[in-house]
């Protein structure tokens, strides 16, 4: 079920799907690697985020543990991602 | 209460928006994430408060959340910062385009 | 306590704390105080603790003494403040149309010993405005900055920056 959103509510949605489309943008043009993967470690902070904001909107505390796991699999991702550029090159 | 939830979930989406801005407007990999990461973390943080103002009930789990954003997001950052300076990914350097 | 570094500190004092860790986790996570979650919880914290066995070393530098927890909660007030003014910072340089920046890196030296209290640091050094921690080597760290501000001794207001935590973290951890 989802609350009557406010004019303010609607803005707050508007923003953080601009935040993520541009964020997105640096992810798919690079131009290298590394660009990209800071991209995705901003991008999986900022959905975090978002999560929880869903779990809201569809009154659903379920989306917390959704977040959470979402940040944790996107922080180990990034770590992942990241030993395997310190160790491809050196 | 609802309007200051609002004004959190305002202020955590600009942060958010000017994470994005910063991703796209820094000249090298490390003014990307110097950028993005704290612009990032205290976005999400303050989102997360407003949606704990929006529903007191969560306010345990959000705290986890929170604690956890605060703490692996600049550990990332770091690792992903350490990663490329050991690849060999040079600084940019002021009066380079 | 600077002669007792942190692979030496007594085991037992790093699983009481990795396991009231755990368990403050789990209280987190179910949201209730009810004795059968509690019980639950110690149990599950019990097992994890006892699993991690030997890798708890990472908590040994953690101090277990009544000002403890009021060095953290100063520590995290300063951290907040920090982590806002870099906000600030950063929007005026994201926002400025000039982009002012003068990027470069500058190492400094910690009187930390524990690992965790040099992964704390490092944390903080991110969260504050202009710096990144690029590696940890040992006692030193590499910080980016993103602005040398021309002229400005970098080495001493890195030192200044990295002192300003060390001394609040110090409260807690070795």
């Amino acid at each position: 079920m989802m609350p009557e959103l406010n004019p303010l509510e609607w803005l707050v949605l508007a923003i953080l799907a601009a935040a993520l489309a541009l964020a997105f943008l640096r992810l798919s043009s690079g131009p290298a690697a590394p660009d990209r993967l800071v991209a995705a470690d901003t991008l999986g902070v900022v959905a975090t985020a978002g999560l929880a904001l869903v779990a809201w909107l569809l009154g659903s505390a379920l989306y917390l543990d959704v977040a959470l796991v979402y940040g944790v699999l996107s922080f180990v991702g990034v770590v992942a991602l990241a030993r395997a550029i310190e160790g491809a090159r050196s | 209460m609802r309007l200051l939830a609002d004004l959190f979930l305002l202020a955590g989406a600009l942060l958010c928006l000017l994470a994005a801005v910063g991703l796209l407007r820094m000249p090298d990999v490390y003014n990307r994430i110097q950028a993005a990461t704290k612009a990032s973390t205290l976005g999400s943080v303050f989102i997360l408060v407003g949606v704990g103002l929006l529903e007191p009930g969560w306010w345990a789990k959000l705290v986890a959340i929170i604690g956890f954003i605060l703490f692996t997001s600049p550990v990332g950052s770091s690792t992903l910062a350490r990663a490329f300076h050991r690849a060999g990914v040079a600084v940019w350097q002021k009066g380079q385009s | 306590m600077t002669s007792n570094p942190a692979f030496r500190a007594a085991p037992a004092r790093a699983y009481v704390i990795g396991f009231g860790t755990c368990l403050l986790a789990w209280i987190l996570l179910t949201g209730t105080l009810a004795a059968s979650e509690l019980a639950a919880g110690a149990l599950v914290a019990l097992v994890a603790t006892a699993a991690a066995g030997s890798r708890l070393t990472l908590l040994g530098g953690l101090r277990l003494s009544p000002a403890a927890p009021l060095h953290l909660v100063r520590y995290l007030g300063y951290f907040l403040v920090q982590l806002t003014l870099s906000n600030f910072d950063m929007a005026r340089r994201i926002l400025s149309p000039s982009l002012p920046l003068d990027p470069g890196m500058v190492e400094v030296h910690t009187g930390l010993r524990s690992e965790l209290g040099r992964m704390l640091l490092a944390n903080s050094i991110t969260l504050t405005p202009g710096t990144l921690t690029v590696d940890v080597d040992d006692d030193r760290l590499l910080i980016h900055w993103i602005d040398r501000a021309g002229g400005t001794d970098m080495e001493a207001a890195t030192r200044a920056i990295a002192a300003g935590f060390e001394q609040r973290i110090r409260g807690f951890l070795s």
